[in-house]
């Protein structure tokens, strides 16, 4: 066990420095690049010396790396930052303040979390249960017609774009046959059923594409064990083709489904981001659409950094599963 | 396997023949030389038709009524045959033929500056020094980490406005999206490295720059193919899903992603406003994925083989059993 203590640990730090390193590349790009985050803070109508006094407000004359230095030393410790007549603090993972709207970002950013971790958090719970099964069925049924069309099903399914699937079911269930309202959030603390029936459509969304990935996943890796020489041992001892398929080869299928459910964690805040787009929900992807859209920096950089802190919690995380779940992996 | 009488195939020439034998992937590639086409001729179509896709045409759609297209089938007629779009009147035939252009442009170009970036950075981090191949690995591993889709809307952000749209989404879905290659080209450079062929050129005091192009080069292809013929849709994706929220290429320019912003609102009014680009898409992302698919088969076909032991019948897996005993 402290092998395996020290290897969390081991990956632990490694995370960290991953975020660090993240931090950096995102910083120095997105502030390296443009010379006129000033102007177009201050407006198009801005006179030079405008723009010369806001590009002093916000520290821009600052070299780079002293910048970085600050924005550092706020994430950890917090910061006071001026706005004009008034000093703001700005509390630990300070991230710091919106150029638009004086707010600070970590603030901003956490009003719209848990939008964000709702549907992203459901739809992986509809994408692990439909796709892992989707892929078992059709490695049971291989070679019938019934796996061909589940096989045809899921690749319309991966060439679906989310906000297609999106637009159609939101057209077909809450437009023509108004089974659902239009989905509104609703906190889960303040309703936990009408969270759940207004999230229905955005979770489908999301989970359907991404589930198809996992059937094809899981098909294919459950196959390649099924082809393998013990699930021969196994059939020649007699064991049931039932028990083979949906044991023994759904465990050839453990790691390599962990593994793209690591991946898929960005790529489904990707498909958040449409998605919440798509069906107006408040969550962290419309707000960074809205800061693309208005060029506001500390909000977009702010937003790129905790999305790539949950890829890396999630890629992390994986690790640990697939070690505790396979021993054979070293753990290094 | 093969039939030792006939003379050993060229690379290519074994490629095109284990590529016909697949009949969703000829199919496919017939999808997708028709696209490409559809998209090279879009002046010469909207020419035939007599229309274009940037004028505004009030007079078709009713104002009292916000903007619906007059006349039946969203205003289709033989002037303009699929309809116009909502508010403007834009002929919606041409839009969609010339959201072709951009549609198919942008992922190749965007899948043309990953390759390159993908294959030079790969290459250099497996013949460079330690240090070099250090740091670019873990480069490459945060690349590959963060989501394409949220890396390149937020560097949409910052980009200077003044470039033509369409080549800076290209631009920046390829400066991205070059991690899985740069990758599989540094794991298949440092096996080829060793090859016997490759020392030989090293030893006769060849420069890295020669032995990268003509010793390397041709070993990478069939890796390079298969994962770039896979970038295709995901770019058409990214670039449909860009516009959609409105940060992509922009109008007047036409791109299907952007089309379907606002379809929504019309579907009742103009159903073919919302089904003929997410129907366009669809067809291609489809098309390209079926086609990468059968290009990965065609190029390792053991992978293939592997795979068709499990799908086959019991009978056939039997045979395939007793085949190897």
């Amino acid at each position: 066990m402290n092998g395996f203590t020290g290897f969390v640990l081991r990956r632990t730090v490694a995370a960290v420095a991953t975020l660090l390193a993240i931090s950096v590349i995102v910083y120095v790009v997105f502030y390296a690049t443009p010379g006129n985050v000033a102007q177009i803070t201050c407006g198009p109508r801005c006179s030079p010396e405008q723009v010369h006094q806001v590009a002093r407000q916000l520290n821009l004359d600052d070299p780079l790396f002293v910048r970085y230095g600050h924005f550092l030393q706020g994430l950890v410790a917090g910061q006071d930052y001026s706005t004009g007549t008034s000093v703001q603090h700005c509390t630990a993972p300070c991230l710091g303040m919106s150029y638009q709207s004086d707010q600070q970002v970590t603030q901003l950013i956490l009003a719209k979390l848990p939008v964000s971790l709702s549907l992203v958090g459901g739809a992986m719970v509809i994408w692990l249960v439909l796709g892992v099964g989707t892929g078992v069925l059709s490695a049971w049924r291989r070679g019938r017609f019934s796996e061909r069309v589940l096989t045809g099903i899921t690749l319309a399914g991966t060439a679906t774009p989310v906000f297609v699937i999106g637009l159609v079911l939101m057209i077909v269930v809450c437009g023509e046959l108004q089974l659902l309202p239009f989905p509104q959030y609703v906190a889960l603390g303040d309703d936990p059923e009408q969270w759940a029936w207004n999230l229905l459509l955005p979770w489908l969304s999301l989970a359907l594409i991404e589930a198809a990935a996992f059937a094809r996943l899981t098909r294919a890796s459950m196959l390649e064990t099924l082809a393998e020489d013990h699930i021969r041992t196994f059939r020649a001892y007699g064991v049931g083709e039932r028990s083979i398929v949906g044991r023994h080869a759904l465990r050839g299928a453990f790691a390599p489904v962990i593994a793209l459910n690591a991946n898929n964690v960005g790529s489904a805040i990707g498909g958040a981001v449409l998605t919440e787009t798509l069906f107006g929900l408040p969550g962290i992807g419309q707000e960074l659409v809205h800061a693309v859209n208005v060029v506001d920096l500390p909000v977009v950089v702010g937003m790129v950094l905790v999305i790539g802190f949950f890829v890396v919690l999630a890629n992390a995380v994986a690790d640990v599963l697939y070690a505790v779940a396979d021993r054979r992996v070293v753990l290094t | 396997m093969t039939d030792p009488a006939v003379p050993a195939a060229s690379g290519a020439r074994q490629f095109w023949r284990r590529l016909r034998t697949q009949r969703a992937a000829l199919v496919a590639a017939g999808v997708v030389a028709l696209l490409v086409l559809v998209a090279l001729a879009a002046p010469l179509l909207t020419a035939v038709e007599g229309q274009d896709p940037t004028t505004y045409h009030p007079s078709l759609v009713d104002s009292a009524r916000g903007g619906v297209p007059i006349g039946s089938l969203g205003g289709a007629s033989a002037d303009h045959w699929f309809g116009v779009e909502p508010q403007t009147g834009r002929d919606l035939f041409a839009r969609l033929v010339y959201g072709a252009r951009v549609s198919l442009g942008v992922a190749l170009a965007a899948t043309v500056v990953q390759v390159a970036l993908g294959i030079t950075l790969g290459i250099a981090a497996a013949l460079g020094k330690r240090w070099v191949d250090q740091l670019l690995s873990r480069f490459t591993d945060i690349i590959v980490a963060m989501p394409l889709m949220i890396m390149s809307l937020a560097l949409l952000a910052i980009v200077p406005s003044s470039f033509p749209r369409p080549v800076l989404v290209a631009l920046v879905i390829g400066l991205i999206g070059w991690g899985n290659i740069a990758r599989i080209v540094r794991a298949q450079t440092l096996t080829l490295k060793e090859l016997d062929h490759v020392a030989a050129a090293r030893l006769s005091g060849w420069g890295t720059w020669s032995i990268a192009r003509r010793e390397l080069l041709p070993g990478l292809a069939a890796p390079v193919i298969t994962y770039a013929a896979l970038l295709v849709p995901t770019n058409i994706t990214v670039e449909a899903a860009l516009s959609f929220l409105g940060v992509g290429v922009k109008p007047p320019t036409p791109s299907w992603g952007q089309m379907l912003t606002a379809a929504d609102v019309w579907y009742q009014a103009a159903p073919q406003y919302l089904l003929l680009p997410a129907g366009a898409l669809f067809v291609t992302v489809l098309a390209l994925t079926v086609l990468g698919d059968g290009v990965r088969t065609a190029l390792d076909p053991r992978a293939a083989s592997r795979l068709r032991v499990g799908t086959g019948r019991r009978r056939e897996s039997k045979a395939a059993e007793g085949g190897t005993a």
